[in-house]
């Protein structure tokens, strides 16, 4: 039924009209402005709310223009339409006919508008000066910060910087930002990946050779069965529930959740199974040894396309279902149960998140999900793959591009051949780069990570891997109350020379010191105020557009980067490559041209602006169970041409190393990562007949010599001729023997244990001395006593509402008003047995191993279910507290969040992947009181 | 065409209470599109069951019944039901007694409470995104009842955009037979939430 229009002729959108009588760049709520009530929002009554109404109106009926664009919240990649009248964005519109999201938005999205047209937005640069808040010019500011940087760089050299990045950059910016430290001469650069899914990169890259989610949020709609662990799908990716719930419906798939407390996602299984926090190895071992033992692997996989099965077999010799069961503390039958449906359900899915990612064999914990999908055969399969759930918009893109302290773009690594790739593709000598640099060793090895940056700061530089400490921390979109060890952070903060705080709200970052001088706050446009390319989850390259121009005094990143290399000295050759200069009015596309030309590693490469523009056109005839597209000018491609996408005419790889399809359409084999043979002198080649269809190579091959670094691409010409990945057709590997103390993944006790008595059978590591550039403690720290200490679990995760550390979104009240405020969740019995009643202030507090006192938050509990009994919840989106006083009057006037509250990693306890230094949050020890 | 048929059309909800994810997409979607003020809540996510096996959700906004208890008892014949079957509210002749809010089942008329004496203010509720009884498209309609979509032949907008595609908006037919399909296809043969309440004869 179409209804009927009643005024065709002004088809103008007269929603928020109000706004339009205000300042053309933002529309302010004036009701908003009885700020800073932060918990007490229910005070804030509707008569005074109903005054923004009253605002007068100006004459409606100019024109309104539709802006489609990219949700900036979480890596599933909603399409959604803005719709903007006299430079102001006035509402928005579903989007229906894009493939991934369908026009639907959960919270944050149906509200991100509010990130744009928000009160609480940094007006202009402002500096801390005597403990106050001082409105400077742009110029004046950033004359002052890089002056102060020059000061730095010539008394301490360029490693006493430290630069936080975002996942919320577009790939333009994230790229240009790892340009940026590259030229400033220091791999202390880093975001928020290494906090959310570092250990899934390094664990997938490690196995078959790309660290990426394999299949995508579409194809799950293929999957017979849905093995969902550590992962809360309706708080993290909402969106992704309408792909998970079509196979649920339409094919009957049983949807497992294995998690710890039953969540939201929890509700919508088949079969839920709790487990203990961090026994993921081996509940998935149990599950493996199940299936061996029924015959249910698929043999033609493990023998054709993995390397490492008989080691693996040796180590599944200690997971008996008995044993399992004891370590995971779930039942014999259930692990048989979970196995049983997922061997009757093929092509299955795994999808996980920071519940398998955040722990100390955090690399280990991926690699045994991987494992499973391996031996049961559904990898490279429509339905089956490991579906990694990736946290912010653009954090796969980050990571692809680099905005990593071990990596330059395209996970080409630090050593000499890469930057002699990059210093190509930039048109500069290498020597140049490496003047830059204190010297070349250190140019060569992994910076400071976001996991403990601080450390640089606080330790004595004896005992880190760089001879001076950080004396200036950069935070370029990136809160710190998303980092465990907050009061570490805190106190780094405090003792740093100088801090740079470059985001659209005021952050956590700013107000968390204790100081009274050398605090700068930027203010820096949101995603709708810029324009760029973002990587979404499962690797689909998409096209964001502005929707309007910065509000206030913001800037684009790309500007504020510009400028801050002009001031320093190094514009002229930052700006520039093999190719051309960058243009001033053309720089998001100049970037995006330029990462095109050097990314040829995970074949990022055929994603023109031009075809990600036209696809944004087209995105009517993608087809939602299959992402292709059935006609038009787009037709046979793949929506978000997703990498590897070989050339300007390659479709993109929906799914990765699926060897059904020709490479030209999206085939692959696993990734010829690891030379021809093992160690063990193991053929490391794919077997005869597992070749993608078409090849000219019946079985495997090496990769093509060259490939990744000839920038006029014909080794990868050469190659698709024949049919063959440029990449070569090699084996997975169970065994990674380069990472040397689990070569096999093995279960290894959480740091901070409940279970002391396992710790002698399944210890954690050796300390390690220097990862990167800091000494950090995995047995010396692993001890009984911690459990009679603090005797309950401490868990950590998502709200729907926020996301991250939450500084965008505690500043929009249509979110806060929904999640008012901070708390923790515990079981009713054990809330009881605590002298705990719903609502009440409790204190919690957790071992802190490097200080005399405990760390602890104040927060209000909320008695529910979800937690077993025995375990404390604590969402970790809050700041703007610390432990039990406010924090509101240190922010500027006006712009203290509508909700502020308790930090969850101040108490979340110390513990690191031994891979990639992925903080420990998921599996940690805490004691409760009643405040 | 449309207008043949819209004479008969009788606008639904359909809350499929077995995909309902609690997302809040819906109550920040209404809150972004019709300006409502803080504390005013015309569509609210409730979960019942919390954090056990059987936990549901169930998005609920004013149902727009059939018979509506809301405009059987107004004292002042503010509420009325318009030919599409969307309930609305006269904010001019309102007088905020409040028995519209004890006669409805669903919760949906909200009232701002921040009066002096306990004097509630005029009510307020879910348009179906329909506007008001006021000149459609104008300020004064857009300030006292928000956007008004079903005038330009789009749907409301927390059923636009829900997630999970849970809560479902449109003619009484295409939405029943949404429901019929999705229930066919369950085998639950659970008739859906809210129905026999608000659509009752319908």
């Amino acid at each position: 039924m179409k209804l009927k229009r009643v005024d065709s002729q002004t088809c103008t959108q007269t929603g928020s009209s109000w706004l339009r009588s205000m300042n053309p760049n933002l529309a302010r709520r004036k009701f908003l402005g009885a700020a800073g009530l932060g918990l007490g929002l229910a005070a804030l009554g509707p008569a005074l709310a109903r005054e923004a109404k009253a605002a007068s109106p100006t004459a409606s009926g100019s024109p309104v223009t539709q802006v489609k664009t990219i949700c900036g919240n979480c890596a599933v990649g909603c399409g959604f339409i803005g719709q903007v009248q006299n430079g102001v964005w006035i509402s928005q519109e579903p989007w229906y006919e894009h493939p991934i999201n369908a026009g639907s938005l959960c919270s944050k999205g149906a509200g991100a508008r509010e990130h744009v047209v928000n009160e609480h937005r940094l007006r202009y640069p402002m500096k801390l000066e005597g403990g106050k808040w001082k409105r400077l010019s742009w110029d004046q500011a950033m004359g002052e910060i890089t002056d102060k940087l020059k000061g730095i760089r010539e008394k301490y050299g360029p490693e006493a910087l430290m630069i936080l990045g975002s996942a919320h950059h577009t790939n333009e910016t994230g790229y240009a930002l790892r340009k940026f430290a590259a030229f400033w001469g220091s791999n202390n650069l880093d975001h928020q990946a290494r906090i959310c899914h570092s250990t899934t990169v390094a664990g997938l890259a490690n196995v078959w050779g790309y660290g990426a989610m394999t299949n995508s949020m579409n194809d799950i709609r293929n999957s017979k069965a849905i093995f969902v662990i550590g992962e809360n799908i309706c708080e993290s990716h909402p969106i992704a529930m309408q792909h998970v719930l079509h196979a649920k419906e339409i094919n009957k798939a049983p949807v497992i959740v294995v998690d710890p407390r039953f969540s939201k996602t929890a509700a919508f299984a088949d079969l839920y199974v709790q487990q203990r926090q961090g026994t993921d190895v081996a509940l998935i071992y149990g599950m493996v040894n199940v299936i061996l033992q029924n015959g249910w692997e698929d043999k033609k996989m493990i023998a054709d396309r993995t390397y490492g099965f008989e080691d693996l077999k040796k180590e599944l010799e200690r997971y008996d279902l008995d044993t399992v069961a004891d370590v995971t503390g779930v039942p014999k039958d259930t692990i048989f149960k979970m196995a049983k449906l997922m061997a009757d359900h093929r092509p299955s899915t795994v999808i996980w998140a920071m519940g398998g990612t955040q722990h100390s064999n955090g690399t280990s914990v991926v690699r045994s999900y991987c494992v499973l999908q391996l031996v049961l055969g559904n990898m490279g399969k429509s339905g089956g793959g490991t579906n990694v759930f990736r946290g912010h918009d653009n954090v796969q893109g980050a990571t692809d591009i680099g905005v990593l302290s071990d990596s330059l773009p395209g996970y080409y690594g630090l050593g000499e051949g890469a930057w002699k790739h990059w210093a190509n593709v930039w048109g500069v000598d290498p020597a140049y780069l490496q003047s830059r640099f204190k010297d070349k060793a250190l140019m060569e090895r992994p910076g400071f990570t976001v996991a403990r940056w601080y450390e640089g700061v606080l330790m004595d530089p004896k005992e880190l891997g760089q001879d001076v400490n950080l004396h200036a921390a950069i935070f370029w979109g990136h809160s710190t109350n998303s980092i465990s060890q907050m009061d570490r952070v805190k106190r780094a903060l405090e003792k740093i020379d100088l801090v740079v705080d470059i985001d659209p709200f005021v952050s956590n970052t700013a107000v968390l010191p204790d100081r009274t001088d050398n605090v700068y706050i930027l203010p820096a446009a949101t995603v709708y105020e810029q324009r760029g390319s973002v990587t979404n989850s499962n690797r689909d390259v998409q096209w964001r557009n502005q929707i309007v121009k910065p509000v206030f005094e913001a800037h684009t990143d790309l500007d504020i980067m510009w400028d801050f290399a002009e001031r320093l000295g190094f514009a002229k050759e930052f700006a520039k490559n093999q190719k051309k200069a960058w243009g001033k009015d053309t720089l998001v596309e100049d970037v995006a041209a330029e990462w095109a030309l050097g990314m040829l590693s995970i074949g990022m490469i055929g994603q023109t602006v031009e075809r990600m523009q036209r696809q944004q056109q087209w995105a009517k005839v993608f087809d939602r169970d299959t992402k292709k597209a059935m006609s038009g000018p787009v037709k046979g491609e793949q929506w978000g041409l997703p990498w590897p996408c070989w050339n300007e005419k390659h479709p993109g790889t929906q799914i990765l190393y699926d060897v059904d399809l020709p490479v030209a359409q999206g085939g692959l084999g696993f990734r010829a990562r690891w030379g021809k043979e093992a160690p063990d002198g193991k053929s490391m080649l794919a077997g005869k007949g597992a070749a993608p269809v078409g090849s000219s190579i019946k079985g495997g091959y090496d990769e093509a010599k060259g490939w990744g670094t000839d920038l006029s691409r014909k080794a990868i010409e050469e190659s698709l001729a024949k049919g063959l990945a440029p990449f070569g057709n090699g084996r997975a590997r169970i065994n990674a023997w380069n990472i040397k103390d689990d070569p096999v993944p093995k279960h290894r006790e959480p740091i901070h244990t409940p279970r002391p008595d396992l710790i002698t059978k399944w210890p954690t590591y050796d300390d390690v001395k220097d990862l990167y550039r800091v000494p950090t403690l995995y047995k010396s720290l692993q001890k009984p006593e911690w459990a009679k200490q603090y005797p309950v679990v401490l868990n950590t995760g998502r709200q729907v509402e926020f996301e991250g550390g939450g500084s965008a979104e505690r500043n929009c009240w249509w979110l806060v008003e929904l999640q008012p405020e901070m708390y923790a969740e515990i079981h009713p019995a054990f809330a009881v047995q605590n002298g705990i009643k719903h609502g009440d202030w409790m204190w919690i507090e957790s071992p802190e191993d490097q200080d005399e006192k405990p760390s602890r938050v104040k927060v209000k509990a909320k008695v529910t279910k979800r937690v077993p009994p025995g375990m404390v919840f604590l969402p970790f989106h809050w700041g703007g507290s610390f432990e039990g006083k406010s924090m509101a009057g240190k922010f500027p006037q006006g712009q203290v969040p509508y909700g502020i509250g308790e930090s969850a990693n101040v108490v979340t306890n110390y513990g690191y992947d031994r891979v990639t230094q992925m903080q420990e949050t998921k599996g940690g020890l805490c004691r409760i009181m009643k405040a | 065409m449309a207008s043949t048929q819209s004479s008969n059309a009788r606008m639904k909800f359909y809350i499929d209470t077995k995909r309902c994810i609690e997302c809040g997409g819906c109550e920040v979607g209404c809150k972004n599109e019709n300006e409502v003020p803080m504390g005013i809540r015309r569509i609210r996510v409730v979960t019942v069951n919390e954090g056990e096996p059987g936990e549901t959700n169930v998005p609920i906004p004013c149902m727009h019944c059939t018979s509506a208890p809301c405009v059987a008892v107004c004292p002042v014949d503010a509420l009325f039901t318009r030919q599409d079957g969307i309930v609305q509210v006269n904010k001019d002749t309102c007088i905020g007694c409040g028995y519209c809010l004890y006669a409805c089942p669903f919760g949906a008329p909200q009232f701002p409470t921040a009066a002096p004496f306990g004097v509630r203010g005029v009510m307020d509720k879910c348009t179906y995104c329909a506007g008001g009884p006021a000149e459609p498209h104008s300020q004064r309609e857009m300030q006292l009842y928000g956007s008004n979509r079903v005038a330009d032949g789009k749907l409301p907008m927390c059923a636009s955009i829900c997630a999970t595609k849970a809560l479902v908006a449109g003619d009484s037919k295409d939405v029943t037979e949404i429901a019929q399909k999705r229930i066919a296809q369950r085998g639950s043969g659970e008739a859906p939430w809210g129905w026999s309440t608000a659509y009752l004869g319908a």
